[in-house]
């Protein structure tokens, strides 16, 4: 499978503020009663951004000074429990092309960067800096830079930190491992007559 | 120097390094249920691939069965889209599949261990987060996304990178009244729901090699929920008992070829940790949730903490858990009053949950108005409960008994809160939203607590309730 590399995301950014944000908050289960990804992006952030009885909340993914972002920007340990692919497939599906967050829950980022959703890390006095900025002027452009792992926002400029193997990844084109994955089954066939399997007797 | 379990099972499984630097890691057993794997076949089917080694992986239904209705088509169409798909799937690629007319259905954490797919010294994949679970036997186990789930499908590979190891020793003896459950709150509430990332946690010490394969299971559970990817407990001969005479366990000779390698895989003694923690269980009391992650928890005693009181990383999150759960600072959770009782999920609904809640039961009421359901983990665990006159206990005190599923502990099914009802529950998330309804409260305790719950219709200390017992 051959990917574009993703060398650069810029942007406009909408903050959806707080830690821990979840994936049952990203996508609720409910919504998750499908055989294909399509149309997940309808569902994204859904509890919060509508009341029980329907009616909208003024989140900030609908507020209409956001329209047209691509960037998401959130708190600590973003994306925690479940492993739902269908939270990252929400929020690319939502329009989204990168996270920049204080940090990321591992399955989240995994399976964000396979999508090609990069998920850049930053500390806590650059994120409140650029969420306020962008609160403050949403028109502001925001840039994150894959190779030098470096944001970019009007007056702001800082560093994030992204996994190697992601970083490699993304700049390589090949953050989708199955085609590196798919090359070397000889050598997982060889290995596999090694392990053993459960059987029933 | 000496290796941990960990690095032992991942050097035998790594077919490789990959060009972005990640390993490629083989899975020996693949588990797969209804909800992440209907799109990993779809992109199978779409780039024209096989499943490699069909016979290493399981399926099972579980997130969405209801647990009152076992007949298809289910009342909710999407749902039986979602078994029907599964269904096909299985059929087409040739994978073993633990339907519900089987009597091997349940959650698949439990039916792994259970039918002895689950085994020491292996790695294990499953589209869930609480795959967790299954490093109770000493196997390296991990949760995956969909697109991971089409990997291990394609290839039985996926691409990894080598995880920490915190040595995680609990020791000492648990007071009365004071569950697996409970030890493993405690630790997430001490080192936080994102204090484990990017670490894999050894549980040791003599508190968690005294616990049962069971208890072990709860703890490993739950690793995710400190941010943990992979949580172990080195096997043991507890681990080979519970093994033995399992219908994929290995049989005859075999078996003593299987138990003699299993034996290998445990951490040396001299064995390099990134970090170690030191619990000491006396310590621990029974623990209840009072916010909206399972780091949000205190002991059963004390009161809820004032956000000032926290380290200011923690105060947000605990302000805004307070105005979701509509608690104040300094309240105590004991007394609070409560609407439903959930005992089950992946976390606590094996037999031995159902025996010991079920001592405390027999011959109590659950209180008038509170909405109770138990919720066998699988089949498996039903039809032993049945045999033992568990689910009579459970009925006669009140309790919806019902079939094997996950049901409220995510509200995929029927089995949901409704408005901002507070549920005492014995599953592993408090999230907002979590059990159904988007302003509905969770409080994570264990079963005997949730029991506890039920019959005074409210958060109570089980040790005082039971007192008599």
């Amino acid at each position: 499978m051959s990917l574009s590399p993703i060398a650069q995301v810029t942007g406009r950014g909408v903050v959806v503020a707080g830690d821990d944000i979840d994936t049952d908050r990203i996508i609720p289960a409910r919504y998750m009663r499908c055989i294909t990804f399509d149309g997940l992006g309808e569902y994204l952030f859904r509890d919060v951004r509508q009341t029980p009885e329907g009616k909208s909340t003024n989140h900030p993914i609908d507020d209409p000074k956001y329209k047209g972002a691509t960037i998401l920007i959130s708190g600590m340990n973003f994306g925690c429990g479940s492993s739902r692919e269908h939270a990252p497939q929400a929020i690319a599906r939502a329009g989204f092309k990168a996270v920049i967050a204080g940090g990321f829950a591992e399955i989240f980022f995994g399976n964000s960067t396979t999508l090609g959703l990069p998920c850049a890390t930053a500390t806590r006095k650059d994120l409140t800096a650029l969420m306020s900025l962008i609160q403050k002027d949403p028109t502001t452009l925001v840039t994150i830079d894959v190779e030098k792992l470096h944001v970019t926002a009007g007056p702001l400029s800082f560093p994030v930190s992204l996994k190697t193997s992601a970083q490699q990844g993304l700049l390589s084109g090949r953050y989708d491992a199955i085609a590196d994955l798919l090359a070397n089954l000889p050598k997982v066939k060889e290995l596999a007559g090694r392990i053993p399997s459960a059987t029933a007797s | 120097m000496g290796k941990t379990l960990f690095q032992k099972v991942w050097d035998r499984h790594a077919v490789g390094i990959l060009p972005d630097g990640s390993t490629q890691l083989f899975v020996g057993t693949h588990l797969i249920h209804e909800v992440t794997s209907p799109q990993a076949f779809g992109m199978l089917r779409d780039l024209g691939l096989k499943v490699a080694f069909p016979s290493r992986t399981f399926a099972t239904v579980d997130h969405i069965v209801p647990t009152d209705q076992r007949t298809e088509p289910f009342r909710d169409s999407l749902a039986d889209a979602m078994i029907k798909e599964l269904r096909k799937n299985c059929s087409d690629f040739g994978v073993t599949f633990f339907d519900i007319p089987s009597g091997k259905q349940g959650i698949v954490h439990i039916v792994g261990p259970e039918q002895g797919i689950t085994q020491p010294g292996t790695t294990i994949a499953c589209g869930d987060s609480h795959t967790s679970t299954h490093g109770a036997f000493g196997a390296v186990a991990f949760g995956i996304g969909t697109s991971q789930v089409r990997d291990v499908l394609a290839t039985q590979t996926m691409a990894l990178s080598p995880l920490k190891v915190r040595k995680i020793e609990v020791r000492g003896k648990l007071g009365p009244g004071v569950y697996a459950k409970d030890i493993i709150l405690h630790i997430i509430r001490t080192l936080g729901v994102n204090g484990g990332t990017g670490y894999a946690y050894e549980y040791c010490g003599p508190t968690i090699e005294g616990l049962s394969l069971e208890e072990r299971m709860t703890i490993c559970n739950m690793s995710i929920e400190g941010g943990a990817r992979a949580g172990y407990v080195n096997p043991d001969e507890k681990t080979f008992e519970y093994l033995k005479g399992r219908p994929y366990s290995p049989k005859g000779k075999e078996w003593d070829v299987a138990v003699a390698e299993w034996k290998k895989v445990v951490s040396d003694a001299d064995a390099i940790y990134d970090d170690v923690k030191i619990f000491e269980a006396s310590e621990i009391r029974p623990t209840v949730t009072w916010g909206i992650n399972p780091g949000q928890g205190i002991f059963i005693d004390e009161a809820i903490p004032s956000p000032e009181q926290l380290p200011e990383a923690d105060r947000a999150s605990a302000k805004e858990a307070l105005e979701f759960m509509k608690f104040k600072a300094g309240e105590k959770l004991a007394g609070q009053k409560i609407q439903v009782a959930f005992f089950g999920s992946c976390t606590n609904a094996r037999i031995s949950d159902f025996l010991e809640a079920s001592k405390f039961l027999k011959g109590r009421k659950v209180a008038p108005g509170i909405r109770a359901i138990a919720v066998p983990g699988s089949q498996g665990v039903s039809k032993i409960c049945a045999e033992m006159g568990i689910d009579k206990i459970f009925r006669e005190a009140g309790f919806d008994w019902r079939e094997a599923g996950c049901s409220m502990c995510l509200g995929m099914n029927p089995d949901q809160l409704v408005g901002d009802e507070i549920c005492a529950s014995s599953s592993n998330r408090n999230f907002k939203g979590r059990q159904g309804s988007p302003t509905g409260r969770t409080l994570l305790m264990s079963p005997v607590m949730v029991v506890a719950a039920a019959v005074t219709g409210k958060v109570s200390d089980a040790r005082l309730v039971f007192a008599k017992s």
